[in-house]
């Protein structure tokens, strides 16, 4: 990898050109215009191209520039963030708010290295109780707060 | 004086028991999150968004913007006692505020903070007060070419105060843009990049970009590194100052709200800036510029005046021109198209009740934050206390909360966790995320504007060259990219971000 030798900024410049193609690509579908009359594909273009040349711009100089290695400590906290915030997006509108909000604590929390699970048992309940009482009732959220399925 | 009759009818509006109360409420949330360390006013704005579409226009924008400035303000407690900027216009505040803290000056830091912040508001509510109108009335002549090349000064502006990589701040600006035409086209009815996805048609969320960008994102990133915060929380006896304080202070005070309030102004100004150029202007001029760093008061007083004073002026290219100068703003653009308010300078004539209630507002929010955060200071200290591990579920829930409530749809959460993925990725690559938000928030008028403008001159480019505001516009932008490319001022900025 001698080669690179700004990683950040060429990464950086591949997301670009990955982005700014394919933005033109999908734009080639879209009417072009002429400038007095644009059609929709003309902007999206124009960007696409724009973001292309930044993209090679970065990548050709991170051959040259110096800089700090890319750093992924660790990929506990991304996943479990994301992996919780999705959970609670997918099964909200089926289980209602009070499990979701359970299931969301539950999973963030065991994301910091301080976790202690019975602190974030405790956690849990005390949010399912207050999200409910602030947001289902307080401002009228429009969510089941059980599972609608036992409501019959 | 119209100014005066004018500020009687904001006054009329903000003094309402409604008003008073979501602009109390706006400075007690603001303060609460600005001395919270890891959440910051985008998100806490992101996640109130929805909540407001049940007020009245004039409320939800006197809370939001309370929200603001509260939030500068809370962030400063907490670089006083901390040594951590609660917000990142408090960053400069730490250097002395700290040391004085240290020195056993914790309460003089504080309320020379408090009374800075107030005396710098007072002003700053003037000035937008006074200024806005005349502008307002220029950018009524503003024609397609004008609002093109206004846009493209906001944009260059934003790419300037970005920290790090110049190629990258811009490149995130024109992603911001491409993201910002996906959905349908208004001129032809066209699908752009929906995928055929039915959600997509509107648009993606700007609050869901907003708060996987910069909430997720950085709840991310904390989560990965193992610091332990100490709270410097020991003596914090009664606020009080000594008159001798006073009069050291008031010069710099003086000097930091004229700094804030011009800098405030610029698009692409605010908070931010004007605290650093005020820091950086004490330490000039000062007697004895070895006492900054060791707890010098001018150094607390002269930035905390201007992030106040720079926040609150950062209102006026927003109100008068419609255009977002910073991340917040391009929330507030948010706030008023829910109300479908469209900001500009029809606003002040169209809706001249909200107009001078919100800035009359501004003043009665910064007499609020004195007379709440003086007394209250022991509960801000206590909270300071409560550990990162129960803080970052809490926020979770209640950005998947706020984001679903938007529009009652788990779609939007969804996508609020891939931006969170590509926000974590841009911290990674350091790609600064606040330019790709104002090229979204602008993308769809810059397009528009654009076509409207070549339509016009039937296809002619020179058009944005041609009409003297818009080639002054321009000539603006390209002398602030010249500028900030010129090798001296680029190593200054890059040290100035760097201590930061």
């Amino acid at each position: 990898m001698a080669l690179i030798r700004h990683p950040k900024d060429f990464w950086a410049g591949v997301l670009f050109i990955a982005f700014g193609g394919a933005a033109c690509v999908i734009a080639l579908d879209y009417a072009m215009g002429t400038a007095a009359r644009m059609g929709p594909g003309y902007f999206p273009r124009v960007l696409g191209l724009m973001l292309c040349a930044l993209g090679a711009l970065l990548v050709l100089r991170s051959f040259k520039l110096q800089g700090a290695p890319l750093s992924f400590p660790t990929f506990k906290p991304l996943a479990i963030v994301l992996a919780s915030v999705l959970l609670f997006g997918l099964v909200v509108n089926k289980v209602g708010l009070v499990i979701a909000t359970l299931l969301l604590v539950l999973v963030a929390s065991t994301a910091s290295h301080e976790y202690r699970w019975r602190e974030s048992i405790v956690a849990a309940i005390a949010l399912a109780v207050f999200v409910v009482v602030a947001f289902r009732y307080g401002l009228g959220l429009q969510l089941p707060t059980w599972p609608p399925a036992l409501a019959g | 004086m119209e100014v005066f009759a004018n500020l009687a009818t904001g006054f009329a509006v903000a003094l309402t028991a409604t008003n008073l109360f979501y602009a109390f409420l706006g400075v007690l949330l603001g303060t609460l999150i600005g001395v919270l360390p890891g959440i910051g006013p985008v998100p806490t704005i992101a996640m109130l968004l929805p909540i407001t579409y049940a007020l009245p226009p004039v409320s939800a924008l006197i809370m939001l913007a309370g929200i603001y400035y509260g939030a500068q303000y809370g962030g400063s407690t907490t670089a006083i006692l901390v040594n951590l900027p609660g917000e990142s216009s408090s960053v400069v505040t730490c250097i002395d505020g700290y040391q004085m803290a240290r020195k056993g000056r914790a309460g003089t830091a504080l309320a020379i903070a408090a009374l800075g912040s107030f005396i710098a508001g007072t002003f700053a509510t003037m000035v937008v007060a006074a200024f806005a109108p005349p502008l307002a009335e220029v950018a009524l002549k503003f024609g397609p070419a004008e609002y093109f090349s206004l846009m493209v000064l906001g944009l260059i502006a934003a790419v300037v105060l970005a920290s790090g990589s110049l190629v990258k701040a811009i490149g995130m600006i024109i992603l911001g843009l491409l993201l910002g035409l996906v959905g349908t086209d208004v001129n032809s009815g066209l699908q752009r990049y929906s995928f055929g996805i039915p959600e997509l048609s509107d648009g993606i969320g700007f609050v869901a970009i907003a708060m996987g960008v910069f909430g997720f994102a950085e709840i991310i990133v904390n989560l990965e590194h193992r610091e332990a915060r100490e709270v410097f929380t020991n003596k914090v006896s009664g606020l009080w100052i000594k008159w001798k304080d006073f009069k050291e202070a008031l010069p710099a005070i003086a000097r930091g709200t004229l700094l804030g309030s011009g800098l405030g102004i610029l698009p692409g100004g605010g908070a931010l800036l004007s605290a650093f150029a005020s820091y950086t202007l004490e330490k000039k001029i000062a007697k004895d510029p070895s006492q900054f760093g060791k707890g010098a008061i001018q150094g607390v007083a002269g930035p905390e005046s201007a992030n106040n004073a720079g926040a609150q002026t950062s209102f006026i290219p927003l109100l008068t021109l419609g255009i977002p100068p910073n991340a917040v703003m391009a929330l507030m653009v948010g706030a008023m198209t829910i109300h479908s308010i469209q900001p500009g300078p029809q606003v002040m004539t169209s809706n001249p009740q909200l107009f001078w209630g919100l800035i009359a507002s501004m003043w009665i929010g910064n007499l609020m934050l004195v007379v709440l955060n003086l007394p209250m200071i022991g509960l801000w200290v206590k909270l300071l206390q409560v550990p990162y591990r129960l803080l970052y579920p809490a926020i979770l829930l209640f950005c998947c909360i706020g984001v679903y409530s938007l529009q009652n749809n788990v779609w939007d959460v969804l996508m609020t966790a891939l931006f969170g993925l590509i926000g974590w990725l841009f911290v990674k690559l350091e790609c600064e995320p606040a330019p790709l938000l104002l090229g979204f928030i602008l993308g769809p008028l810059m397009e528009e504007n654009l076509r409207r403008a070549l339509l016009l001159s039937r296809g002619d480019p020179t058009v944005f060259f041609t009409r003297p505001l818009s080639a002054t516009l321009l000539a603006v932008a390209a002398v602030l990219l010249l500028i900030v490319l010129a090798p001296n001022v680029r190593r200054k900025r890059e040290e100035a971000f760097h201590e930061a």
